[in-house]
């Protein structure tokens, strides 16, 4: 039997987790975490490390030169930069709505890419401009 | 073929360009730097000290006392900042009051305006003098200014008046010729009749190029300084001074013509002019000296640290002469402290004692003034809305610590003469240059430059070639 | 001069919670004054998730948490204007503020919500001796760079500091090809999330360099190549454990600052720990009717809470504005052994509705410890704490009958049992 500390990366809390292992490192016991998925967590940590992965893709025709963009579930751990050479051959135009699929199904992970924003069209140098905006 | 060709586009550079550009002359200014006023200029007290203490019979001392009087009216005609803060030199021991009098003395005789004060009266002046002080004497024609922004004055209206400036090009030999010299740059092939080597901790490799007699030599001295943000109450008004000692003025408390402070510096002998890099000792060594002086200084309120190398020679005073060994090449060389208080003087003294002797110099009938430079922060609520209807540029904010807008931003690029590079744009209007350093502002003003100079912000430089910001777009 | 009832100074997280719960509490003369193009702060450029479990239950990146809010506050058609810097603060709550369209304009506030956030800070401000080339950035600028317009800003880098900004860009750098060649932290802890440090530099096989500095910065251009040492206890580098790495660009995250200078002009009190507003229960500075929440006020490390901040400086604005809140010195918070500080740092029992949210933070790491606090002196109430470190913020809520009777001071302790 061993005993492992390690950081539940589930939510910022950060909770700090004991694990406790037998030898053939199947988890027995966690303790320290505050809710339930802190033992799912270290559970697939243990076997199967997935991540979330955010970056960004080029966009036209908005305020900014990129979209920031999110996995829409888990990855494994490992797959993080195959999944970035996806992303990085993508290019998509305003206006986007939060939630938009860029990539359906990326690498057959069963992950989709989304957008993490919703971006207006813009047309021409908005730099300069000011919009003073009573939203209603 | 140019009349006159400086070497180095520093204050003393600058100061010379701006004056003779009012001659009939053809002039030119070199400098391997990307920008004017890039090296001592760029980093030193930026005092305009009252000629109070270097050597009897020195042109350290004559020039100082004489550069003090005329720089007021220069700013003023130029539109830059000048402030007559005053200085205190103040004693922290028997030893040094006993220098104190000297210095009095010498000063009185020099027929600058000095006063003794009481410990009391001093404290009354100045809250923040420290409790070590036992003797001070006040300097009231000391002054401050913003050392670059005059030298980048002189040069606007020195290229306004056609003086051309070559910049980012390293000169690389100098040939005597019949006619005069042949000046051979990293860029290209140049004559001239008379040569002003003006160029700081290299003069004397300037100067070997042309000599194998060279007479002084140049030993850099570096001074680490660090700034303090504007704060509420100010620490101090006046310039403040310990008693001078061999190693110099000493570590100085200086309000500067922006609402800062600096402290520093410290002296160290350094192998070369380019190691202007700050080191733990020497900043631990300022941080430990100051406080001789000045109480109460928050040093959580330092926003930057800085070091210049300045370009004192072997020969201890300011070297300005022909040379004995070249015809028409002119050194003007170890302008260390008082330089900066000195260089009006300087200039003036080069044109009427060794210049006018040269070459006939009859004065331009058409001379274009500068256009000062459009400062927001000085103007009222009228006139700042007025200038925004025309120009929405200059209701755009930029840079929120000094309150820069764009259209100052954009003012300082177009000008003639304008910043090329962001330290450029630091150093014309300030952004960066407050309590976030540029974290803020400094990718809008990559943006504003990348567009006004029509180039990718891949482009855009710190400073000089080597010194990109931006190394790549992604996904690319 | 046009008069608001409520005017909120920054238009991210914590004052765009403030506005929707001050009009939700009957305020509907709101003005929001932000500086950048768009509403949402700092968190348009946070991409990486993690925000808004306590919110929301849910799991989102930073613009999309922003938009959340953004969405809601333009429902209710709260008026605010972006591009729109201010540039004066008064005591008497008059606001300048320039935008390119309106120019330079004044307006009247009954009430000032101040919620600018906070600044990096920079190489300037912790003297890091070497040259000053390119390629020194703070980590938050080099992240608009990256997530905003595009930019790498470097390709070999090193990254000083272990603050949660930087760990968070030592991944983000590596995903878009740079290699990230270390983090060095000077105190022996990080300073940011465990779990950053997991996710972003241990999957990554970034080493971490606890208790070492930046001696040395070379390259008179751009950084070519800087070198590390270890600190003793005093902090000081130890001369013999330099390593250099060849690096093009250093990343600062080296701590935040509360962005104050408007306080400071309407002659605010700050707190010498926290940098921010000395701030009561309600979240009302020293200066009557003027309010602070979110990292202006103190530099949090999760936004749920700067949002749950603001929404209770938001409340209590608009409270003040039907003249709910009553003017008492009340009692004092205090921080002793082991705790950097206590907020709010004033208490007026009147106020407080059912309970009252303590938060502090320890300064240094606390492992099976206990949390003590006092009643004017009188050991009141001992809580057992796993683990506490400097980077986290600690919570202490208390019910308002169980501070009625305090006379002068509430303190809070960290030790071990």
């Amino acid at each position: 039997m061993t005993k492992k500390e390690m950081a539940c990366i589930v939510c910022p809390m950060s909770c700090h987790l004991e694990v406790t292992l037998d030898d053939n490192n199947n988890m027995i016991e966690v303790i320290g975490n505050t809710c339930k998925r802190g033992e799912v967590y270290a559970k697939s940590e243990l076997k199967n490390p997935v991540r979330m992965l955010t970056s960004t893709v080029k966009l036209e025709g908005g305020l900014y030169k990129r979209l920031p963009v999110i996995t829409s579930v888990n990855i494994p751990k490992d797959k993080l930069f195959d999944v970035m050479k996806e992303i990085n051959k993508i290019e998509v135009c305003a206006p986007i709505k939060v939630g938009d699929i860029i990539i359906s199904d990326v690498c057959g992970l069963h992950a989709d890419i989304v957008a993490s924003r919703s971006v207006e069209r813009t047309d021409g140098d908005n730099r300069t401009e000011s919009n003073t905006c009573n939203s209603k | 073929m140019y009349d006159i060709l400086i070497v180095g586009a520093g204050i003393v550079g600058c100061f010379l360009a701006h004056d003779l550009s009012k001659k009939e002359l053809k002039v030119a200014v070199f400098d391997r730097e990307a920008d004017v006023a890039n090296k001592a200029t760029m980093a030193n007290s930026a005092i305009i000290h009252s000629g109070h203490d270097p050597l009897d019979n020195t042109l350290k001392a004559k020039l100082n006392v004489r550069g003090n009087e005329m720089y007021e009216s220069i700013c003023k005609d130029l539109g830059v900042s000048f402030k007559r803060t005053s200085a205190f030199v103040a004693a922290t021991s028997m030893e040094e009051e006993d220098t104190l009098d000297m210095l009095y003395q010498q000063t009185k005789n020099r027929n600058i305006p000095v006063m003794y004060l009481t410990k009391e009266e001093a404290i009354k002046k100045e809250p923040n003098l420290s409790d070590h002080v036992t003797k001070v004497i006040e300097l009231p024609t000391t002054g401050i200014v913003y050392p670059w922004e005059v030298a980048i004055a002189l040069a606007e209206e020195a290229s306004e008046n056609n003086v051309d400036f070559y910049l980012n090009e390293q000169v690389e030999k100098i040939k005597k010729t019949q006619k005069g010299f042949e000046v051979i740059t990293s860029k290209g092939n140049y004559e001239a009749k008379i040569i002003i080597n003006a160029a700081g901790v290299c003069s004397d490799k300037i100067y070997g190029k042309v000599s194998s007699k060279v007479d002084f030599e140049i030993t850099p001295r570096k001074g680490e300084y660090f700034v303090l943000d504007k704060l509420k109450k100010p620490l101090v008004s006046r310039v403040i001074y310990p008693v001078p000692s061999s190693a110099g003025k000493g570590v100085l408390v200086v309000p500067t013509t922006h609402g800062n402070v600096l402290l520093g510096p410290n002296s160290e002998m350094v192998d070369s002019g380019e190691l202007n890099n700050n080191t733990k000792d020497s900043l631990d060594y300022v941080k430990k000296e100051i406080h001789k002086t000045v109480k109460n200084i928050p040093m959580d309120k330092v926003i930057h640290s800085f070091a210049g190398v300045r370009p004192t020679s072997t020969r201890h005073d300011f070297i300005i002469e022909e040379a004995k060994d070249v015809t028409d090449f002119i050194n003007v060389a170890g302008i260390e402290s008082p330089g900066l208080a000195s260089a009006p003087a300087i200039s003036e003294y080069v044109i009427n004692e060794i210049l006018s002797k040269k070459i006939r110099m009859n004065e331009k009938n058409m001379y274009t003034k500068r256009r000062p430079n459009i400062k927001l922060k000085e103007m009222t609520e009228e006139e700042k809305n007025e200038l925004v209807k025309k120009n929405p540029a200059f209701g755009k904010i930029v840079c929120r610590c000094e309150q820069i807008t764009e259209g100052e931003i954009i003012d300082a690029i177009r000008r003639p003469l304008g910043a090329t590079t962001v330290k450029g744009i630091k150093k014309r209007v300030r952004p960066g240059m407050g309590r976030c350093q540029g974290g803020f502002c400094e990718p809008l003003v990559v943006d504003i430059l990348a567009r006004e100079r029509k180039i990718s912000p891949l482009e855009v430089r710190l400073d000089g070639d080597n010194s990109v910001m931006l190394m790549e777009e992604t996904k690319e | 001069m046009k008069e608001y009832e409520i005017v909120i100074i920054g238009g991210g997280s914590a004052g765009l919670a403030s506005a929707i719960e001050a009009y939700k509490n009957g305020c509907k003369s709101i003005l929001i004054l932000e500086r950048d193009k768009e509403l949402g702060g700092i968190l348009l450029q946070c991409i990486h998730n993690g925000f808004g479990l306590h919110m929301f239950s849910e799991e989102l990146s930073g613009p999309a948490y922003a938009e959340r809010y953004i969405e809601q506050l333009k429902e209710l058609g709260i008026e605010y204007k972006v591009n729109s810097m201010v540039i004066h603060l008064s005591k008497d709550k008059i606001i300048q503020y320039v935008n390119p369209t309106e120019g330079y304009v004044s307006v009247k506030a009954k009430a000032v919500i101040l919620a600018m956030g906070c600044r990096e800070r920079t190489r300037g401000a912790i003297a890091i001796p070497g040259y000053r080339p390119s390629g020194i950035w703070t980590a938050g600028t080099a992240q608009r760079y990256l997530n905003m317009e595009g930019y790498l800003v470097g390709k070999r880098v090193f990254i000083l500091g272990s603050g949660d900004i930087g760990l968070i860009m030592a991944r983000r750098m590596t995903l878009e090809g740079a290699k990230v060649c270390g983090v060095a932290e000077l105190m022996p802890y990080s300073n940011g999330l465990p779990r950053n440090i997991k996710q972003c530099l241990e999957d990554f096989d970034i080493p971490l360099y606890l208790s070492h500095t930046i001696t040395n910065i070379k390259g008179k251009d751009r950084i070519n190549s800087l070198v590390i040492a270890q600190v003793d206890d005093k902090l000081c580098p130890i001369k013999g454990t330099e390593k250099e790495f060849e690096v093009d660009t250093l990343l600062l995250s080296v701590g935040l600052i509360p962005e104050n200078g408007l306080s400071e002009e309407a002659d605010i009190l700050l707190h010498e720990k926290t940098k921010g507003a000395i701030v009561n229960e309600s979240y009302e500075t020293s200066v009557e009717g003027i309010f602070a929440c979110g990292n202006v006020l103190h530099v949090h490390d999760l936004v749920d809470y700067v949002s749950s901040e603001g929404m209770k400086a938001g409340r209590a604005a608009a409270k003040y504005m039907k003249g709910e809140l009553t003017q008492k010195e009340g009692f004092q918070t205090e921080g002793k052994d082991g705790i950097g500080y206590v907020l709010p740092h004033k208490v007026n029992v009147d106020n407080v509705e059912d309970k009252i949210e303590c938060m502090f933070r320890v300064t240094g790491i606390y492992k099976k410890a206990v949390i003590r606090v006092y009643k004017d002196g009188n050991l009141f109430k001992t809580i057992k704490k796993q683990h506490m470190a400097p980077a986290e913020m600690e919570k202490l809520i208390l019910k308002k009958e169980e501070i009625e009777d305090i006379k002068s001071v509430l303190s809070i302790e960290a030790g071990y049992e």
